[in-house]
């Protein structure tokens, strides 16, 4: 009998996983449309519209060329590390979705079903692990090439993702002193209950964004793979798939990191002024991820919307904002939340 | 100092505002900008759907006419190809005999009557230069294929669909364009 549980709960969460990876492939890879969509938008383009209806079958036609295109792989290139870059570029990127609570408890085959893969209890410190580890790929990847426009790509990326993880983390750490647990579920059932992070921490999210923009090699922080200085920075010497895993992953380490702001400040797959109890448990379970959803289409709209807007830093302006602006300023935030959670639990009284 | 046009713009060198320093302003006035961009007008045309109005003077490919009857007005006098200054025209006349009447206008007629289209430069003075109205430059452009011969067109291809055997056809071969007088 506790075999069959068990069982039942290896395949539960063996099709969770493949959901859950199979979305953000399919996510990833329709950002890539929307982000050409939006791009052609914004300056007046009409974009990609031959390929099938409103050019819905681009991503598709997109990833064939990439399969179809010449693998090099340079001569003077570490051959295990050439290939190991994009590898696991790709793999962190699909890591990160584990811990992410992609909607309320389903109640299927008489089993309570959880939409989270693990429910782990440092569930955000896992995310920022995983993230950090991502930047290995890069300068793995960067570093096998050989090549010196992709080390300064590689450097770069490094250099960027340290400076603005800790400004990141302080900012999170004032989030987390209020809420007072690691678990993103735990988060958001707290936000479900209470009133969404970002109206206690707006200045927290304001860098938590900022960071996260950087931390995805975003524009205008894109310096990585500034492509008319670097030509294409760290993945100057890559071609076929290869170089599609690295697109790739940046996509979808744009849609991690836009589920984990929306998880974070923006109550998850909590839908507003709504009480959940009130209405069939599965219907609202599917209302929540479409919530969820919704709210990081917005995110990965404005990470477009920030991109085709404002031009690339230089690099010194980047490390000075990382350095003598965002960690100062999370700091700061830092102490005010905690000042404040003082005061209250002393009852408003100094 | 005068300024020798109204171009001229001082740089502002004041120190920059807390606000302006910040740039997150900046920032949110460009985003602004981009995102009212999304309810423009697009300029583009939808090409292979879409084309553009051409001017009633548009000089595209050439077509061979034909009368009414459906006969090529071309006698293959050379005089468009003595007029062509790409020297893209050439031809070689045959004569008519008493059973081709009913395909060929006058007595003499256009054997094999070739333009390279990739000579063309499509001036137009074939077109002027033709006394029997036989030749004149269409709506029609953008010719593309694999291979430069297949640029050499033709009489058969050249020549506009028969009145009566594909009205439909020769209609749109003229087009809407309204019939020029004769400029003398």
């Amino acid at each position: 009998m506790l075999l069959a549980i068990e069982m039942a709960l290896i395949v539960e969460k063996l099709v969770l996983i493949v959901v859950v990876v199979m979305a953000s492939l399919g996510i990833a890879m329709y950002t890539t449309f929307a982000e050409r969509k939006v791009a052609a938008i914004l300056q007046d383009r009409r974009g990609p519209n031959r390929a099938g209806p409103f050019g819905l079958l681009q991503p598709l036609a997109d990833g064939l060329k990439l399969f179809f295109k010449e693998e090099i792989i340079p001569d003077f290139s570490a051959k295990f590390l050439f290939i190991l870059g994009p590898a696991l570029a790709m793999l962190t990127a699909i890591m990160t979705g584990a811990v992410i609570p992609w909607g309320n408890q389903i109640h299927f085959f008489g089993r309570d079903i959880s939409l989270q893969i693990a429910d782990v209890n440092v569930g955000i410190l896992y995310v920022f692990a995983v993230v950090s580890l991502g930047v290995y790929g890069i300068m793995i990847g960067s570093w096998a090439s050989n090549n010196k426009f992709s080390l300064l790509g590689g450097l770069r990326a490094a250099s960027q993702i340290i400076s603005y993880e800790l400004a990141m983390g302080i900012s999170l750490i004032a989030l987390l002193m209020l809420t007072g647990t690691l678990s993103l579920k735990e988060m958001v059932v707290q936000q479900q209950e209470g009133y969404w992070n970002f109206i206690y921490q707006p200045l927290g999210f304001f860098i938590f964004l900022i960071c996260s923009f950087a931390e995805c090699n975003r524009t205008p922080f894109d310096l990585p793979e500034a492509e008319n200085e670097l030509i294409g920075g760290y993945h100057t010497e890559y071609s076929s798939m290869k170089l599609g895993f690295y697109l790739f992953a940046e996509y979808i380490n744009m849609f991690i990191s836009s589920v984990i702001m929306a998880t974070l400040f923006f109550g998850g797959y909590d839908i507003p002024f709504l009480n959940e109890a009130n209405y069939d448990q599965n219907w609202m379970a599917l209302f929540g991820v479409l919530a969820l959803m919704a709210k990081v289409v917005g995110f990965i709209f404005l990470f477009m919307w920030v991109r085709w807007t404002i031009p690339r830093f230089r690099y010194d302006q980047l490390m000075h904002m990382g350095w003598r602006i965002l960690i100062p300023l999370a700091l700061f935030n830092m102490l005010i939340t905690g000042a404040l959670i003082l005061l209250k639990q002393n009852n408003w009284h100094f | 100092m005068e300024a020798l046009t109204n171009r001229l713009k001082q740089v502002d060198r004041r120190k920059m505002s807390f606000l302006e320093r910040i740039y997150l302003v900046a920032i949110f006035k460009g985003m602004m900008i981009t995102f009212s961009h999304i309810f423009k007008k697009k300029p583009t045309i939808n090409y292979p759907e879409k084309t553009r109005p051409f001017s009633p003077v548009f000089r595209g490919l050439h077509i061979l006419n034909r009368d009414e009857e459906g006969r090529e007005n071309c006698t293959a006098c050379g005089l468009c190809a003595v007029a062509c200054p790409a020297e893209a025209i050439t031809m070689e006349a045959a004569e008519r005999q008493s059973s081709e009447e009913h395909l060929y206008k006058e007595e003499k007629y256009a054997a094999k009557y070739e333009i390279n289209m990739l000579r063309c430069i499509f001036c137009g003075l074939c077109e002027e230069a033709c006394p029997k109205d036989a030749i004149y430059l269409s709506e029609t452009f953008t010719p593309s294929d694999y291979q430069r011969k297949q640029f050499i067109y033709n009489k058969e291809e050249l020549l506009i669909p028969h009145p009566t055997e594909n009205p439909e056809a020769y209609k749109k071969a003229l087009g809407n364009r309204v019939k020029r007088e004769p400029v003398n």
